[in-house]
């Protein structure tokens, strides 16, 4: 682990006790602070929260929000909730896979983009909705795709 | 100052800023009306008012659940109703201020409505909308009309009155006051919630805890996101009351990591609660003491599950475990819990403000109150609405939701999410219940409402939900860990023409299977949407098993796009607009679609001009067309056409 990761570490523990139950709030401050959870990482959580490596490899791959892989900067994200999937999200993931280069649930290779798709946004009433980092653009097309993303490839 | 003098001033305050000196302008951002650009707006009228040197106040509010009309604006001059602008832009945001605030002209044309109790200049009343009008506004009546980041607000407009006459009550009085209002689970199956809190009251134990589930994970739902953003003290003071009624003194709220509004209204909502001492010990010096905090999920659709959900909260992965024993014997860390939703709690809050028998007055025999819906998919007004239970679909779908967008058939509304079914026009009759909606292979839930028209394909939509139950089943049961997987492969098959005959049969076997032997309720109800669509659309398994066939025209697999020679006029437009280099042509030549080069994208389809219509989609049978491009003649024979 580089210095840079570890001091980051040593910021992040001390604001937790230590126990068991913290280790998913953690995981998320360590993941908002990293960007992804690297395995030295994950061990060094192990023993700081005196949880089996099992464990936690479990719990960082049960579920979705947790990368065990570096991401893009930009993180694009497709929202395939049944509203959307009614209004077309496939034609807006695969323009997206297009423009990028990339496919569902991958990162360029530059570390610029990742592209992933999303159980439900809760913006249904904008179908279909595609999520660039925090800001959300409803009633994409085609057409929008190229807008938002640019050129990107 | 106490509780009471803060009330009085909030009370106060929140008078004078409805009568008020100055003008104000509220502007809904939520997450729909940002995401429509409500916030770029407020650079434009913060310049127009600066312009005119007028001294106005700028009100964030939440989500009145008119998203297709976002981004709204209302605007209220000193002395008059407040008027509500929607599908308001950079463009025309200044001169409506210009107008009204300068040359007092509402501008009839552009305004909605107003929020009155009669018509203005020509302005209709807001609540006369045909979407508002059928609507009964309980849980939802701050939101869209307060600030949600301030306390003040919502103690003004009577927040915390329920509270305050609650712990005037013994416990088992407000329990008993929640029996007598009738309230149901809000969150899925429906389940008595004055009896769900008797449970937990009764449960031997000092320490007890309160869950809200703000979980919300069906796909198509929002109507969680909407409340926590846009009135997030109103499930807090359920749960102040939940926890006096319960004795709990710890509460956690597990709230979606991808609400992130939410959790950040949460935050802020918590941290005022501390200021004026509505949460930790001796609540308003009485001797409730709640401590609560926020969970933030990680992304798994299981822990909207009771016992994954606690299984998250104690930092595991988040599988269900065999009940009994209940949450409210052995729950969190073993202790007696409690488990609402979002909207149950809120609804909780309302109810001892105004009373049981008032809330009981709304709603049908069994399913008291009002509900709160989604409204999505192909409907003209998509938005979050909330009606009385025993509302008719058709009322929700027609009346509220303004019926189908570009004149297409009505089909389907899926309610319920994945664990839901989709109900046939033959069923828009249904009255909205938690017994009616069981009766026709579907649930209520959360209050998901998908429509789904014509070109919706329903082995589609049930693959669809098949794919997300399967990714999301956490795997530790077998009927539901394979079950879904082999289900799913099933329905994969059929949409790619592939299905044998015994297949329907088969998915139907497997369903009962899966319903008796799964250990949760996502793998007990994952089959719901396959035995919806089979019992009202047999008919579309058949056709795509028989024939490969797709009546509506949406699997892939099953659809052919040609080019028609007596209408094409070798405009071009296709062949360069072909992501794929499918087309072959040539000036004066008709086009030609090569179908083995074809990724069947429709953006031939959607690209030829209508006047000549030249493209045609079908499915399950072939067009004779030529194999090269041949001589232009709809050309001559239009040209014949226009000399006759």
């Amino acid at each position: 682990m580089d210095v840079k990761t570890g001091n980051k570490l040593q910021e992040i523990f001390p604001r937790y006790k230590g126990r068991p139950e913290e280790l998913i709030p953690l995981l998320q401050e360590v993941q908002a602070e990293l960007g992804y959870l690297p395995e030295d990482v994950l061990l060094e959580i192990s023993h700081f929260l005196k949880v089996p490596e099992s464990t936690l490899y479990g719990v960082s791959t049960f579920y979705a929000q947790f990368k065990l892989n570096p991401v893009g900067k930009k993180m694009v994200r497709v929202c395939r909730g049944t509203a959307c999937h009614v209004r077309g999200a496939a034609k807006v993931l695969e323009e997206a896979e297009k423009r990028l280069g990339i496919k569902d649930g991958e990162t360029t290779e530059d570390l610029e983009y990742s592209l992933e798709s999303i159980a439900c946004f809760g913006s249904c009433a904008l179908a279909p909705v595609m999520v660039v980092d925090k800001e959300v653009h409803g009633r994409m097309t085609t057409a929008r795709v190229k807008d938002v993303l640019g050129n990107s490839k | 100052m106490n509780f009471e003098e803060r009330q009085k001033k909030a009370i106060a305050d929140w008078e004078e800023l409805e009568r008020g000196a100055r003008p104000r302008i509220y502007i809904g951002s939520a997450t729909c009306g940002r995401a429509a650009g409500a916030l770029k707006l407020v650079g434009v009228i913060e310049a127009e008012l600066a312009r005119h040197n007028i001294q106005a106040d700028i009100v964030h509010v939440g989500c009145i659940g008119l998203c297709y009309l976002e981004p709204l604006v209302d605007i209220v001059k000193p002395g008059r109703p407040r008027i509500s602008y929607a599908n308001v832009t950079p463009r025309n945001v200044g001169k409506i201020i210009e107008e009204y605030l300068v040359n007092d002209n509402p501008s009839p044309e552009l305004a909605l409505g107003v929020l009155s109790e009669t018509a203005l200049d020509g302005i209709g009343r807001f609540s006369d909308l045909p979407m508002l009008k059928p609507q009964v506004r309980i849980v939802t009546a701050n939101c869209g009309i307060i600030d949600p980041e301030k306390i003040e607000h919502y103690v003004g407009r009577g927040g915390y009155g329920g509270l305050v006459r609650a712990l005037g009550m013994t416990p088992e009085q407000v329990i008993e006051e929640i029996k007598k209002s009738g309230l149901r689970g809000r969150g899925g199956a429906g389940f008595p919630t004055g009896m769900k809190w008797e449970f937990c009251r009764k449960a031997p134990g000092d320490t007890k805890y309160i869950i809200c589930n703000a979980d919300e994970g069906d796909p198509g739902a929002f109507m969680n996101r909407s409340l926590l953003e846009s009135d997030p003290h109103s499930l807090l003071e359920g749960m102040l009351i939940g926890a006096y009624a319960m004795g709990a003194t710890e509460a956690y709220i597990y709230v979606r990591a991808e609400y992130p509004l939410a959790v950040e209204r949460l935050k802020l909502a918590l941290k005022q609660m501390e200021e004026w001492g509505l949460v930790g010990d001796n609540i308003l010096a009485s001797n409730l003491s709640l401590h609560i905090k926020i969970k933030e999920g990680a992304g798994a659709f299981v822990c909207g599950e009771e016992t994954a959900l606690i299984a998250s909260i104690e930092g595991r992965r988040g599988m269900p475990r065999p009940r009994p024993p209940f949450p409210a014997q052995a729950g969190l860390w073993g202790k007696p819990t409690n488990i609402n939703n979002v909207e149950t709690w809120a609804d909780a809050a309302s109810i001892m403000r105004k009373g049981a028998e008032w809330y009981a007055g709304h709603g049908a025999e069994k399913s008291k109150g009002t509900k709160t819906f989604a409204l999505a998919g192909k409907i003209n007004n998509t938005g979050l609405v909330e009606v009385p239970l025993g509302t008719p679909l058709r009322k929700i779908i027609y009346e509220i939701g303004g019926g189908i967008p570009d004149g297409k058939a009505f089909k389907a509304v899926q309610t319920g999410g994945p664990s839901g079914g989709c109900l046939p026009a033959s069923l828009l009759d249904l009255h909205v219940e938690y017994e009616s909606l069981a009766q026709a292979g579907a649930i209520m839930g959360s209050g998901g409402m998908v429509v789904m028209d014509e070109d919706t394909c329903m082995v589609d939509v049930a693959r669809y939900f098949l794919t997300f139950t399967q990714s999301e089943s956490c795997g530790k049961c077998v009927p539901c860990r394979v079950g879904t997987r082999k289900m799913l492969d099933i329905l994969e098959d059929i949409t790619k023409g592939k299905g044998q005959p015994e297949d329907i049969d088969l998915l139907l076997d497997l369903s009962e299977a899966i319903k008796a032997g799964s250990l949760c309720g996502l793998g007990q109800t994952a089959p719901n949407p396959v035995l919806t669509t089979v019992r009202y659309f047999r008919d579309e398994y058949e056709a795509h098993v028989r024939e490969q066939r797709c009546p509506a025209l949406a699997c892939k697999d099953l659809i052919a796009f040609y080019i028609l020679p007596d209408k094409c006029v070798a405009c071009g437009i296709c062949l360069r607009n072909c992501p794929a280099q499918a087309i072959a042509g040539a000036k004066k030549m008709v086009h030609v679609i090569d179908q083995s080069k074809c990724t069947k994208c429709s953006t031939c389809l959607d690209v030829c001009p209508v006047k000549f219509s030249a493209v045609a989609k079908v499915s399950g049978e072939q067009i004779e067309v030529p194999g090269e491009p041949t001589p232009v003649t709809a050309l001559e024979r239009d040209k014949v056409a226009a000399s006759k």
